[in-house]
């Protein structure tokens, strides 16, 4: 029975896939939703119940499908791993993804390809699935590479745009950059274990050698910072935005991106061994924790501001895992997906209501037209600006708090003004979206309307978890999550470090105070004193520029790398197209005169020696050139025929000859 | 007695002249549709013919199975001999396969001299067969050989570029050069086992039974190195492919894209005949060497291609270079994963050049500077073309990654520089593939097109399917297909790692089942 159910979660997608994808054309884009949404709230269901086993009893159990590619003493099974580290990402999964299918409904009515967009986020859920319930790494390889397709073919939805097509062609492959430093992950741990399964790995992972943990550690940290968009690989993740806002939601912001953490816990017992790894961890979280967030301060566009915001959130999850708080990664992997999904799908819904509009300069005063989203939205800022006692607080002060008890007080402090930042220009989103006098387009303006319940209700749900989710965490350290985590995400350095009770509350009184400074600043500056902002961005104008154009970075791969590559491309092909072609070709010449020589010898000797031979020749000639009604040159003909009968030949001499004589030495 | 497994008719006979009689039959069939309907028949019943070869092969053993053995020039130790074991099946299917696929592609497409052509093609086939169903040297030459006349008319003839007639001829003297080296390199082979058993002989299996120096191994090993490289071209013997791939028709494209005839003969002579030669650290270098520059250099060319042909031209040589990193990793994994690899650029690269073909149908041209935003008007074709090239490009579920993923867990074994570096190329793949169908498929429709572009026609359609199926049954299920090549494999493997030198034992596989005279 558990097996069935853990079977099934991937299953039900998979089939939406299958039938929508083949015969949905055939059918209104209404039972295409039905199936697509339905499924996997059957996923959800099941995950339901996989989980109410693991509460029960928390033994890691493995459901194997079928041996799926073997040779030699490799083996690898399509199997699954069924932990509480699973059960918490199936839910996470499964449920936030059951909401962001029932939202675009709404969100996607009317459009065009709505069964392929319905296609391809079940094709997501089934990737995703795998990449969370697999029990070795080659599983969790399939899904890896899985979400990556479907998030190339969902930022490429609106295919037609230019803009979007390169933005699908960019995230893919520089998530294949992360992906061949996972696969050399791989090989180095079959070449060490003999085996890719996790259980067998992860139990022998103490008999590592430092230098050979560092290594693996580091080759899947490259895999991490790709898929999760870390320094340096996180370029794409802001263009992806050009796929439609749930995808954004739910591939961009509360999945796939965090699947990165998710490697790197499972994979703690590695990290724990490789100090080295680990430090790069926190460093790679911390600044990009903070460089995102520098970044979000001043982008105009809605859902670039999330973007940067999310790479900035998934920066303190590395940060987390950095410092060995695993479960506190996990805490705010859980808790960003509800908030961030919310903020997400409420910027759908605002941008629905604008008819598209997705530069905030043409937003403000919103707060009434559409108070649904205005609500939601505000829960969201609160949520993800850290202040109490909402869920983006728990599990980011946890993070940070370990930091600074574990001494690592360089990375509390990208965190802490990461944190201020993040408040700000949250904020600073909000009220520009919401607050002051309305610079909506005036055609568009009276078209603003609240959105239908089928993208409300997912957005209140969404809401509702993102003022209480912080509570799977509370009391700090001792939370529910905490509890049911431990046997797998425990630090090995045993995360039980015993704190003072006063060191806790202190850091996180400082660590409200500094959101509320945010708040108190983006109030000050776009409520209160409106033009306030311009007048900073003036005064400072390189510094604005710079990060307007988000430090130049993409400006800079261009030129490092994507450049030199096409002109040694360039390079090379006029090279083939010349030079080695041209060397060749005196080889040909030989070869002409090789031919000729055969074609004389054929003529003159062999025909006269074996005429069977060259009557057969004739007659192949003849008939091809009776076929042909004489178009065809026999030349080829002549030459094929001729060394075969030299190959005779030779092997006729070659009897005569004394074997013992001719053979070489 | 060797031990080598019969079958009561001699169905490879069959899968051999049963094109070829077919070829002849044509020339008494009069009209286009006539032909037409003959030539797919015949491909149909040859694939069927293959398909009961793949359900009564049996796996998991390195034997030779559906032997047929008859005397052709006893006196050198020439036989008729034909047979199939877990290296050559999957080919002999394949060539079965993709026959039947080019007469469907050809069926709307060639309309000049179409008896002429379906005969080409037909004897293409039969004389590929022979290729990958010889076990006796020199009847496994012939067909290497014979192989050139069909391909050097199919692309004289039917070719699509203007420099055509120079095409076949640069191929056919290309391979011609090549062979010249390799039939040398099998006459001394012969001339070794003369010295020892006082005949000739051209059997491989009974080749096997002869232990060869080492120095002799060394430079048979290049003689045969050479034909083979030229044949499958291994870089940097190339520079025939773009011509012949690019002016040729579509169909000759799919064959020399799709059969890797070349690096088949790696593992059909070199690996087993010559094992201390072929494991020898610095000649595994130098080819390890070879693989891996094309790989990187294949790549790089590619993705600056604006032809979709040269481009997977150059894709095909990159990925070669795949195959020969797998090959001369010398282990199961690597062997077993190039073995699979082969099969699989049968789907992929020659599925792909189908779709070059269906575009070029279209639009007269596969220039992708002259078109864009093709998904709009054409999605089914665009949606099947997305499918292939991800296989190409080795996405886990598709047949792709199995193969790339096995090469380059041997490669990373046999020494992790090799794993390092080939594992660059997956990025690049994905570079060049992704970047040519941002802009041909993706992006607004392109103002100039033909007005009235046809979506997938029902035998385009038949022929992805086809190749799609394969690629997702391989990528998500592959046992049966692992399960058939897994015992040859490993015997090869344990061959490689015993050597020829070492006295027979009955206790090895391979020895005992071949040796036992």
């Amino acid at each position: 029975m558990f097996e069935l159910l853990v079977l099934l979660i991937p299953l039900f997608p998979l089939l939406a896939v299958l039938v929508n994808g083949l015969f949905g054309h055939r059918y209104s884009h209404e039972v295409a939703a039905r199936l697509a949404y339905g499924s996997v709230f059957l996923s959800f269901l099941c995950a339901l119940a996989v989980a109410a086993d693991v509460v029960a009893d928390p033994q890691p159990r493995e459901v194997v499908a079928y041996s799926w590619i073997f040779g030699g003493d490799l083996s690898i099974d399509l199997a699954f791993l069924i932990d509480p580290l699973t059960t918490v990402m199936l839910l996470v999964v499964t449920g936030v993804g059951f909401l962001i299918h029932v939202y675009s409904v709404g969100y996607m009515h009317g459009e065009e390809g709505f069964t392929r967009f319905f296609t391809y986020m079940n094709l997501f859920m089934v990737s995703m699935l795998l990449l969370v319930m697999g029990n070795n790494y080659a599983v969790l390889f399939i899904g890896w590479e899985g979400v990556g397709l479907c998030s190339y073919l969902l930022i490429g939805y609106y295919y037609d745009k230019v803009s979007a097509a390169k933005a699908a062609t960019k995230a893919f492959v520089m998530n294949r950059i992360g992906d061949a430093g996972f696969l050399l992950a791989i090989f180095l741990i079959f070449s060490h274990f003999r085996t890719l399964d996790y259980t067998t790995v992860l139990a022998q992972a103490s008999e590592l050698s430092t230098g050979m943990a560092t290594a693996i550690a580091l080759c899947l940290l490259v895999g991490a910072v790709g898929k999760s968009a870390q320094l340096p690989l996180y370029t794409w993740l802001p263009d992806a935005m050009e796929g439609p806002t749930p995808v954004s939601a739910l591939i961009h912001a509360a999945t796939m991106v965090t699947a990165g953490v998710y490697m790197v816990v499972r994979n703690h017992a590695i990290y724990d061994l490789a100090p080295i790894a680990m430090t790069a961890v926190g460093i790679i979280g911390g600044t990009t924790a903070l460089f995102a967030a520098t970044i979000g301060l001043v982008q105009n566009d809605i859902k670039r501001v999330l973007a940067y915001s999310t790479v900035s959130q998934l920066g303190y999850m590395f940060l987390a895992c950095g410092v060995g708080a695993y479960i506190a990664a996990i805490f705010h992997l859980v808790t960003h997906a509800f908030f961030k999904a919310l903020l997400f799908l409420a910027a759908g819904s605002v941008i629905h209501a604008l008819g598209g509009e997705q530069d905030i300069r043409k937003m403000g005063g919103l707060r009434q037209k559409i108070p649904i989203t205005y609500a939601v939205f505000m829960i969201g800022t609160i949520a993800i600006a850290g202040i109490p006692p909402l869920a983006g607080f728990w599990s980011k002060d946890e993070i940070l708090a370990h930091a600074f008890v574990q001494h690592h007080y360089g990375l509390y402090l990208l965190g802490a003004i990461g944190a201020v930042l993040t408040s700000f220009y949250m904020f600073r989103l909000t009220f520009l979206t919401f607050y002051g006098p309305s610079r909506v387009d005036p055609h568009v303006a009276h078209h603003i309307h609240e959105s239908p319940k089928v993208m409300t209700v997912p957005l209140m749900i969404l809401a509702a978890l993102s003022i209480v989710g912080g509570f799977l965490g509370v009391p700090p350290e001792h939370g529910l999550l905490h509890s049911f985590l431990h046997p797998v995400a425990a630090s090995a350095g045993g995360a039980a470090h015993e704190s003072s009770t006063g060191l806790v509350v202190g850091l996180a009184t400082f660590a409200t105070l500094t959101a509320f400074a945010g708040l108190g600043l983006a109030y000050y500056l776009y409520v209160v004193r409106p033009h306030m902002a311009d007048e900073w961005a003036r005064r400072t104008s390189g510094l604005y520029t710079l990060l307007l154009n988000k430090y130049y970075v993409d400006e800079f791969y261009d030129r490092i790398a994507v450049e030199p590559c096409k002109r040694l491309g360039d390079m090379w092909d006029w090279a083939d197209r010349h030079i080695i072609d041209r060397v060749v070709q005196g080889i040909n010449h030989m070869t002409d005169k090789g031919a000729a020589a055969a074609t004389w010898i054929e003529k003159h000797i062999i025909y006269g020696g074996l005429n069977i031979i060259g009557y057969a020749n004739h007659l192949a000639a003849w008939s091809w050139r009776k076929l042909q009604s004489g178009m065809v040159h026999h030349y080829a003909t002549i030459i094929v025929i001729g060394l075969a009968v030299l190959v005779h030949l030779l092997l006729f001499w070659l009897t005569g000859a004394t074997p013992g004589s001719y053979a070489m030495r | 007695m060797l031990e080598e497994i019969e079958f009561g008719f001699p169905l490879l006979t069959f899968l051999i002249f049963f094109p070829l009689v077919g070829a002849a039959a044509l020339w008494a069939v009069k009209d286009e549709a006539s032909i037409k309907q003959a030539a797919l028949a015949i491909a149909g019943i040859e694939l069927v013919a293959a398909i009961v070869v793949l359900l009564g092969f049996v796996p998991g053993t390195a034997a030779m199975q559906f032997v047929e053995h008859a005397r052709w020039f006893p006196q050198l130790g020439i036989g008729y001999h034909l047979a199939v074991d877990g290296i050559s099946v999957l080919f002999m299917g394949l060539t079965a396969f993709l026959t039947v696929l080019l007469v469907l592609y050809a069926w709307d497409t060639v309309h000049l001299r179409p008896k002429a052509f379906y005969m080409s093609v037909l004897g293409l086939e039969a004389t590929v067969m022979g290729i990958f169903l010889s076990i006796d040297l020199i009847l496994f030459f012939v067909f290497w050989e014979l192989m050139l006349i069909p391909s050097y008319f199919l692309i004289k003839l039917w070719g699509t570029g203007s420099e055509r007639e120079y095409a076949a001829l640069k191929y056919v003297l290309y391979t011609l050069l090549g062979s010249v080296f390799m039939l040398v390199g099998f006459a001394l082979l012969s001339l070794n086992y003369h010295e020892v058993k006082q005949a000739y002989s051209f059997d491989l299996l009974e080749l096997l039974s002869v232990p060869v120096p080492f120095d002799q191994q060394v430079l048979i090993f290049w003689l045969i190195f050479l034909g083979l490289a030229f044949k499958a071209p291994i870089f940097p013997f190339h520079s025939w492919l773009p011509d012949a791939l690019v002016q040729g028709p579509i169909p000759m494209s799919v064959m020399l894209a799709g059969i890797k005839m070349g690096t088949y003969g790696f593992l059909r002579f070199s690996f087993p005949l010559l094992p201390e030669a072929s494991r020898n650290p610095s000649i595994v270098t130098i080819v390890m060497i070879l693989g891996l520059a094309a790989i990187i250099y294949g790549a790089l060319i590619a993705i600056v291609q604006a032809d979709f042909r040269r481009l997977l031209v150059f894709s095909s040589i990159s990925h070669l270079g795949f195959v020969v990193i797998g090959l001369f990793a010398l282990n199961v994994q690597g062997i077993q994963g190039s073995l699979i690899h082969m099969i699989n650029l049968g789907f992929s690269t020659a599925g792909l050049f189908f779709f070059a073909g269906f575009l070029y149908e279209r639009l007269g041209h596969i220039d992708v500077r002259q078109s864009s935003g093709l998904a709009k008007k054409l999605p089914l074709l665009a949606t099947l073309f997305l499918i292939l090239g991800m296989a190409s490009i080795g996405l886990p579920g598709t047949n792709g990654f199995i193969g790339e993923f096995l090469i380059l867990m041997g490669a990373f074994q046999a020494h992790w520089i090799y794993g390092a570096i080939a594992v660059t190329g997956v990025i690049f793949a994905s570079a060049y593939f992704l970047w040519y169908y941002e802009r041909a498929i993706f992006g607004p429709l392109k103002a100039g097109l033909p007005a009235a572009l046809r979506d997938l026609t029902p035998r385009e359609w038949a022929i992805g399917i086809s190749l799609s199926v394969m690629i997702f049954w391989i990528g998500i299920y592959p046992s049966p297909f692992l399960r058939m090549i897994n015992g040859s494999v490993q015997a090869v493997v344990e061959r490689l790692d015993r050597g020829s030198l070492a006295t027979p034992t009955v206790d090895h596989p391979l020895i005992s089942r071949w040796v036992q005279d």
